[in-house]
């Protein structure tokens, strides 16, 4: 597939010197915070200030990142967020795709004004409710819990956003397939997990990857729902190190690395899926 | 069901009336297993989303502090914001943000992908290393931008030393701080119109470039007859996600600049978690927050109207 695009399109010779000053310059500014974050992480304090700066800093100090891990409970931050952010995924594909596949495929009494009134939401701003949702919240006695980080994005904006994603994929299935289980007696719940589900691979893969994402960065929310520093998700944890360790920049650093680094390798093992996935979404809509 | 008909039931404006009333016959326990499966979405989406969407409603028509009673007042919340020298600034700082950030990002994201939609060399390696920012989370992007931008041991100041240029206190200086917010955020979420517009791109047939090219037609004329209209449903998609995504800009403000430097970077939604969340003044806050509900409505809507007319082969 890459070949013949390649082959096709060729590589025309004129403005290419642009493209590439364009896409280096741009690269080059991208990459810049994340070397000069490796750099500083691994400094002594007094060399943070050190002019002219140092790439490589001499010596090396490891010990930065056990520092940080002394100093706030970053196991504990880290072990939140993933958490939150898989059990969010779980929900959102699961109760993305059950509703999807309904409005796709099944012809019940209601259908388009229910799937209408679930679209024109999905432009809300989750901060237009922050407020009585964290009165209501307090009457549940959630505040400082997980429970509302995980339970408002599997029904809110990313919840319907995932309900237009999967509709528009099961949409794009030929209907024999479910006809034929169909005369075979077969139930719509056994259609949904047996046929439908396993087709829809990558439009799940696609609405993990914005679920995961969209979880894991998350702030406004954690920042109102928790105070309990060992509740606390990365995001939250971080900014709260910020306010603490005020120019300690060093072990800010280290932190940053630690709180990026895992999701990039992910990232970098999984990137044809990431990318693909999220181009999906735009061609979709 | 003919091609046609298809076509015309899942087209905009009326999903699926025809397909329904044709297959309604078939299957009575359709409506019951339909409703099953959507249940707990909709469960979920009326009691958090819809109720409390019309309780910030009434909130907004309230003084509603964080204990005791709460007092319907109409529409005194209203009346003091469109007084408020405050909120004017806050909104006006909004669309500072937006107006900066919302060009800047879809032009800079069509010129990165137009060579990558091409599959040049190193195609795939930029696109990796632009779309890096997206997957960073927003926090630590702007710690590390705050980082940078450091008066004395920032990057970025270090480097014009180096050149003999004494640096300003970017994120400190009234005029600067906001350009600042707006680069890093730029940088941050380039990568996600670049790849978005990559994919329209790669959409559009062969053919209709050779034949422009064949009639004569130049690089310019090419790109704004020919790509330009090809891409208007990506086009207008990306504007609106960056476009309300701007007005809801919070997280790189309340790290790198907590609002200041004398409130020259305090946005709309910093102010609404401000007033909500630290001075608990529920009431304001929430006609804050139905004035930000009602700038994303009319935005939304005036998008389906241009919709309408403006873009190409809608299907």
């Amino acid at each position: 597939m890459k070949a013949s695009l390649f082959a096709k399109r060729g590589n025309p010779a004129g403005g290419n010197l642009f493209h590439y000053l364009l896409l280096l310059a741009v690269s080059v500014v991208m990459m810049t915070p994340f070397v000069w974050m490796v750099s500083t992480s691994l400094k002594q304090p007094a060399d943070v200030f050190v002019f002219p700066p140092q790439l490589i800093p001499s010596p090396i100090r490891w010990a930065n990142y056990a520092e940080v891990l002394e100093t706030i409970p970053f196991h504990l931050f880290y072990g939140n967020s993933v958490y939150i952010a898989l059990l969010v995924t779980v929900g959102t594909v699961l109760f993305s795709s059950m509703a999807g596949y309904s409005f796709a495929r099944i012809p019940f009494w209601g259908r388009s004004l229910v799937f209408l009134m679930l679209l024109s939401t999905m432009m809300i701003p989750n901060e237009v409710i922050a407020i009585p949702m964290f009165l209501f919240m307090r009457e549940l006695g959630w505040i400082n819990t997980h429970l509302p980080l995980i339970i408002l994005p599997i029904f809110g904006a990313g919840g319907v956003f995932g309900v237009f994603v999967m509709r528009q994929f099961f949409l794009g299935i030929p209907k024999e397939l479910e006809e034929a289980a169909m005369i075979d007696g077969c139930s719509r719940l056994r259609i949904y997990s047996t046929i439908m589900l396993p087709l829809a691979k990558p439009a799940i893969a696609t609405l993990i990857i914005f679920t995961f994402l969209t979880s894991w960065n998350d702030f406004f929310d954690p920042l109102i729902f928790i105070n309990d520093r060992k509740l606390m998700t990365l995001p939250l944890g971080l900014s709260l190190f910020t306010d603490e360790s005020g120019t300690s920049w060093h072990l800010l650093m280290s932190a940053s690395v630690m709180a990026t680094l895992p999701l990039l390798i992910v990232f970098f093992f999984a990137q044809k899926q990431f990318v693909e996935g999220v181009s999906m979404t735009g061609l979709k809509e | 069901m003919t091609t046609l008909e298809t076509i015309k039931s899942e087209g905009p404006g009326r999903p699926f009336r025809r397909k329904a009333r044709k297959t309604r016959s078939l299957n009575r326990g359709d409506h019951l297993a339909g409703w099953l499966f959507v249940l707990p979405m909709v469960l979920g989406f009326v009691l958090l989303l819809l109720v409390p969407l019309m309780m910030a409603l009434y909130m907004s028509f309230t003084d509603w502090p964080l204990l005791g009673e709460a007092k319907l007042i109409g529409f005194e919340n209203y009346r003091t914001i469109a007084g408020d020298a405050e909120f004017w600034r806050v909104l006006g700082n909004t669309l500072y943000f937006a107006a900066g950030l919302v060009p800047l990002n879809i032009i800079l994201a069509l010129l990165l992908a137009i060579p990558l939609s091409k599959n040049i060399r190193g195609a795939g390696f930029f696109r990796t290393l632009i779309f890096i920012p997206v997957m960073t989370s927003l926090v630590v992007w702007s710690i590390v931008w705050k980082y940078m931008f450091a008066t004395d041991s920032g990057f970025i100041n270090q480097l014009l030393r180096m050149i003999g240029i004494t640096g300003p206190a970017w994120l400190y200086d009234t005029r600067l701080a906001m350009p600042v917010v707006i680069v890093t955020s730029l940088l941050k979420n380039v990568g996600l119109n670049m790849v978005l517009f990559i994919a329209a791109l790669q959409q559009v047939p062969a053919q209709l470039y050779e034949a422009a090219r064949i009639d004569g037609a130049g690089r310019m004329r090419i790109f704004f007859r020919i790509t330009v209209p090809m891409i208007t449903p990506t086009i207008f998609l990306t504007l609106m996600m960056t476009i309300i995504g701007s007005l809801k800009v919070f997280g790189q403000i309340y790290v790198m600049t907590q609002g200041g430097p004398s409130g020259s970077t305090k946005v709309l939604v910093y102010n609404i978690w401000e007033r909500a969340f630290k001075l608990f003044e529920f009431g304001y806050a929430s006609a804050l927050a139905y004035v930000l509900f009602i700038i994303t409505l009319l935005l939304t809507l005036a998008q389906w109207q241009m919709r309408k007319r403006w873009v190409l082969n809608e299907s």
